[in-house]
C-alpha cells in the first residue's frame, strides 16, 4: 500500500479546485458540482485515514456524507428547478431576493 | 507499478477535475465530473474498500450525475456568456490556493500516529468489506441509520413540495 499522504494530497487538491468553482462559477448547476466534488474529496480523506489507521469507522462516514449527497442533489436540483421557473435564469447573480 | 498506477490516475482525477471548473458548456462540466468520480472510485479500490467504490460508482457516478445532467438538459442550460468580473476571480482563486497551500502545510508540519486498529488487511480478505461495514453500521451506527431514513423521507417531502406549480 502507498503511504497515506499522497492520497490526502490528492483530496487537498480536488478540494482546492472544488472551492475555487464555488467561489467563481455563476452557473448554479456547476457550482452545485463543484460542492459534490469537494465532498467527495472529504470522503477520499476518510477513506484514506480509515485504511491507514485499521478502523472502519471513517467507511461508515462516507456512506452518510452519500446519503446526505444523495438528499441534497434531490432538493437542491428542485429549488433550481423553481428559481427557473421563476426567473428563467440559474444565473447566481440573478438570486437578489433580499437583496436590499 | 502500484505508485505509477496512483500516479496515472491522480493525474487524470486532477485534470478532469480543473476540466470540471473551466469548461463553459456545463454538460462538459458534468461529464467531467463522473471522471472524477471514477478517479476517486479507483482510489478506494486501492485503499482496501471496494464496497465503497462500487457505492461511490452507483450512487455518484450513477444516481446523482443523471439527475444533475437530466436538469441540464432540462433547463437547456446555454453556454456561459458573461463572465465574472476578474476581481470575484482573482479573489475566489487566491482563497482556494490559500486552502490548498494550508492543508499540505499541515499535512507536511505533522505526523500519522502508528496506531493501528482491527482493520487489517488480512481481516477484510477473510471476513468481507461489507460484512465488516454492516457490522458497524447495525451496531455502532445504529442511531445516525435511522436519522438517515428520517433525512431522506424529509428530502422526499421537501423536492415534491418544491417541484409544485405554484410555489
Amino acid at each position: 500500500m502507498l503511504a497515506i499522504e499522497n492520497y490526502l494530497i490528492v483530496s487537498a487538491i480536488l478540494f482546492a479546485i472544488g472551492t475555487i468553482g464555488v467561489l467563481t462559477k455563476r452557473n448554479a448547476i456547476v457550482i452545485f458540482m463543484c460542492i459534490e466534488m469537494m465532498l467527495n474529496a472529504v470522503n477520499l480523506t476518510f477513506i484514506a485515514f480509515s485504511r491507514h489507521l485499521g478502523n472502519i469507522d471513517g467507511q461508515v462516514f462516507v456512506f452518510f456524507v452519500m446519503t446526505v449527497a444523495a438528499a441534497e442533489a434531490a432538493v437542491g436540483l428542485a429549488l433550481m428547478i423553481a428559481f427557473f421557473k421563476n426567473r428563467e435564469s440559474i444565473d447566481v447573480e440573478d438570486v437578489n431576493l433580499l437583496k436590499l | 507499478m502500484e505508485s505509477i498506477f496512483f500516479l496515472v490516475v491522480a493525474a487524470v482525477a486532477v485534470i478532469s477535475s480543473i476540466l470540471v471548473v473551466t469548461c463553459k458548456n456545463p454538460i462538459n462540466s458534468a461529464l467531467s465530473l463522473v471522471m472524477t468520480f471514477f478517479c476517486l472510485a479507483t482510489f478506494y479500490v486501492m485503499l482496501d474498500a471496494p464496497f465503497m467504490a462500487a457505492t461511490q460508482v452507483i450512487v455518484y457516478a450513477g444516481a446523482i450525475m443523471v439527475l444533475i445532467i437530466f436538469v441540464i438538459m432540462l433547463l437547456n442550460v446555454r453556454v456561459e456568456t458573461v463572465k465574472r468580473g476578474t476581481h470575484a476571480v482573482i479573489a475566489g482563486s487566491a482563497i482556494g490556493l490559500f486552502i490548498l497551500f494550508q492543508t499540505v502545510w499541515f499535512l507536511m508540519k505533522g505526523s500519522m500516529t502508528g496506531k493501528v486498529g482491527d482493520m487489517t488487511k488480512e481481516q477484510i480478505v477473510s471476513v468481507g468489506h461489507v460484512e465488516l461495514i454492516g457490522k458497524a453500521l447495525f451496531t455502532d451506527f445504529l442511531l445516525p441509520f435511522e436519522v438517515t431514513s428520517v433525512l431522506l423521507l424529509a428530502a422526499i417531502v421537501g423536492a415534491v413540495i418544491l417541484a409544485k406549480k405554484k410555489i
